[in-house]
């Protein structure tokens, strides 16, 4: 039977905008349509399942530093995972942690997993409210992203990293560039929660698509029932256009 | 008439302006113009109440604990309160400009606005609830919350006295120069089998090791130690013990206080319910003068605050009005829903303007699937009304009989045209405004600031 393992890094340490609502889309997503789905919690210490998918997301600044050893620590077998076929989806705090730092206000800085070059630096304010954006994360297959953004980070992206997508409407990586999130290869980072699946049903399945593809190939997705997603994804979008 | 006095009477002629033309209750709006003209409005009026002030803040419950600590108070003590959640600076400066007479005052305070309006009145008395994630857009994180009331019970008088949870880890950690009141649960047959998912504060406040719970009542509320440093559950002063969950009607548990015990059978469901009365009888502990037979009898004649498990008629159905703000007083709203097993109709509101958070996705956060198999329709309403409609269909409720509305009104008919049974409305802050703004249309309820 063809199915999806993803692995839930630090649930109980990152987990504050409704993260598990995106591994509650996954899984429902995937049942819907006959697809098996396990989803593997792993917090600090324990071994790194293997996994099609490794989901990161965002914490209190207190929890983000109580795993932040242990995730840097594990940044060659993520590094790994990753060249092994598997996608990686960090969000908010997560996305934050796959640069190479996070400089706070006070010149506090916590280290990231490098695993993308980027890095994030305090800003003096927090960059909050309703976003959209767009992007193309398969090529010749345009997406709108809603979501909302709460970040005090700024993130600025190495030479050769691409933004998830153009801002819409909000702030994206750092109000500046027009950029929001980061795609490289097989990771993917944005600072949009709400959370950010379920708003966002054709983002999930490409998503499901390409990580069922490290083990089963090319699946062809059955269609699902969308008109509440796309009511909501509508209404969100409008929301964000202000 | 002095300077001050001009702008006090000026400011209530702006209150009655206010009520007339219909612009609202004219619950914050002098408050606002006198703290503007008189920035200094709040102290000098304070100093008017005899018997001092007593301060209520949380997350959740400080309107209700507000209102119980009034009816154990009341009518021995004349109170100045802040009785419609207008529970800024503006608020509480409005509440002092119609208090002739009165001795005491008692004051909800919003949890961001506390540092500030505790330092204006040098309260005899700060009680302080607890601390759950709430509207993170508007408020920041709770350890900066935590962080700012440490600063300011700090600085209390020593004279004030600290009210505080002692089940809240982050709440039972505060300090302050003078005595200490501290409430709890002590009961283990109103524990939870296991932390529940919304829980916020899992880690210990001074050194982060994760905290071990020997019961979890509700959230992160229970009786709490830490394994690394040693911090525990401070000793109760006044606690509820003997719980005895009367399903919707309410709770019967004995009240344990210095002052001596008393059966009580609170007439509110749910375990946030029993901390809202302990929360209020050790504040009326803290301001003295009442006998714990009179507390008893003050909670058993409570009535529901604003949205708070409020008991409707409307045309031949019953109704129950709801206020969800926030994943921890919405879990507990869905939990107490869920032991009801008659069928029932649901309406859930969610708005997303600035009093209700304009983020959403708490709602992600909050066990909705409890409700699956438990109601026979479901409307959603409000300006995020399909991304409600969405989530609740990911938790498996309401199946094929969930409809999506196209505004507050016209869900509320829907709600009530389906089915059999109550009918349950439940709404955010300004959802629940609008939804009370249509039932008084309906001549249902009163509006919020006739309602004391």
């Amino acid at each position: 039977m063809t199915d999806l393992r993803v692995c839930h890094l630090y649930p109980e340490h990152l987990n504050i905008y409704a993260d598990r609502g995106n591994i509650a889309v996954l899984r429902a997503r995937c049942r819907w349509r006959g697809i098996g789905f396990a989803a593997i919690a792993c917090g600090p210490g324990d071994p790194l399942p293997d996994a099609d998918l490794y989901y990161v997301g965002g914490g209190q600044d207190r929890d983000q530093l109580l795993i932040e050893d242990d995730l840097v620590g594990r940044a060659a077998n993520l590094r790994a995972a990753i060249d092994d076929g598997a996608w990686m989806l960090a969000v908010c705090g997560g996305y934050q942690m796959l640069g190479h730092y996070y400089r706070g206000h006070q010149g506090d800085e916590m280290r990231g997993t490098g695993l993308v070059d980027l890095v994030t630096e305090a800003g003096p304010t927090r960059m909050i409210g309703n976003i959209s954006i767009d992007c193309e994360l398969r090529p010749g297959q345009p997406l709108t992203v809603v979501g909302f953004e709460n970040h005090a980070g700024r993130t600025r992206l190495g030479e050769g990293v691409r933004p998830l997508g153009r801002v819409l409407h909000g702030h994206g990586n750092n109000g500046r560039d027009g950029g929001e999130g980061a795609h490289a290869g097989r990771i993917v980072g944005t600072y949009i929660h709400g959370p950010l699946l379920p708003k966002n049903p054709a983002l999930a399945d490409l998503l499901i698509a390409e990580a069922l593809g490290r083990r089963h190939g090319t699946v062809a997705l059955e269609p699902l029932d969308d008109r509440l997603e796309g009511m909501a994804h509508d209404a969100a979008l409008a929301i964000a256009a202000g | 008439m002095t300077a001050f006095t001009a702008k006090v009477v000026a400011a209530r002629a702006a209150a009655g302006l206010s009520r007339r033309t219909r612009a609202g209750g004219g619950t914050t709006l002098p408050g606002k113009l006198l703290l503007r003209m008189a920035p200094d409005a709040i102290e000098r009026m304070t100093a008017r109440l005899a018997g001092g002030s007593v301060v209520i803040s949380a997350t959740n419950g400080k309107t209700t604990t507000a209102k119980m600590l009034a009816a154990l108070l009341e009518p021995e003590r004349r109170l100045c309160r802040n009785t419609a959640g207008a529970n800024l600076e503006s608020g509480v400066a409005s509440a002092l400009l119609h208090c002739h007479g009165a001795d005491l005052g008692v004051f909800e305070v919003d949890e961001a606005a506390l540092p500030g309006v505790a330092t204006r009145l040098e309260p005899r008395a700060t009680v302080l609830g607890n601390l759950f994630r709430d509207q993170l857009d508007r408020y920041g994180e709770l350890e900066a919350i935590a962080a700012r009331w440490q600063r300011m019970t700090a600085a209390l008088p020593a004279g004030s006295l600290l009210v505080r949870n002692g089940d809240d880890p982050l709440v039972a950690s505060l300090s302050n120069p003078g005595e200490t009141l501290t409430f709890g649960i002590d009961h283990e047959g109103a524990a939870l089998a296991e932390m529940p998912h919304a829980s916020d504060s899992k880690w210990c406040p001074a050194c982060g090791t994760r905290l071990r719970y020997e019961r979890v009542y509700l959230g992160h509320l229970g009786d709490w130690s830490c394994p690394g440093c040693g911090r525990r559950r401070p000793p109760l002063d006044v606690w509820a013990d003997a719980l005895d969950p009367l399903g919707l009607d309410g709770t019967r548990f004995v009240l344990r206080t210095p002052l001596g015990d008393a059966d009580v059978e609170l007439p509110l469901p749910g375990l946030y319910n029993v901390y809202n009365a302990l929360a209020a009888t050790a504040a009326a502990c803290a301001v003295g003068g009442v006998d714990v037979a009179r507390m008893a009898q003050g909670l058993e004649r409570f009535d529901a605050a604003f949205g708070r498990f409020e008991r409707l008629r409307i045309g031949d159905r019953d109704a129950v009005l709801l206020l969800a703000k926030n994943p921890a007083g919405a879990n507990e709203l869905i939990r107490t829903l869920a032991t009801d097993s008659r069928p029932k109709q649901l309406l859930v509101a969610l708005n997303d303007l600035i009093a209700d958070g304009r983020d959403v996705s708490w709602i992600w956060d909050v066990d909705f699937e409890l409700l699956a198999g438990h109601v026979q329709g479901v409307v959603t309403a409000g300006t995020r009304a399909a991304e409600m409609a969405m989530r609740l269909k990911y938790g498996g409720v309401g199946g094929d009989r969930l409809e999506v509305a196209g505004s507050i009104e016209a869900g509320l008919d829907r709600a009530l045209a389906g089915g059999e049974g109550p009918v349950y409305l439940l709404g955010t802050y300004t959802a629940m405004l609008e939804l009370r703004a249509v039932l008084a249309r309906r001549g249902v309820v009163r509006p919020y600031w006739e309602a004391a």
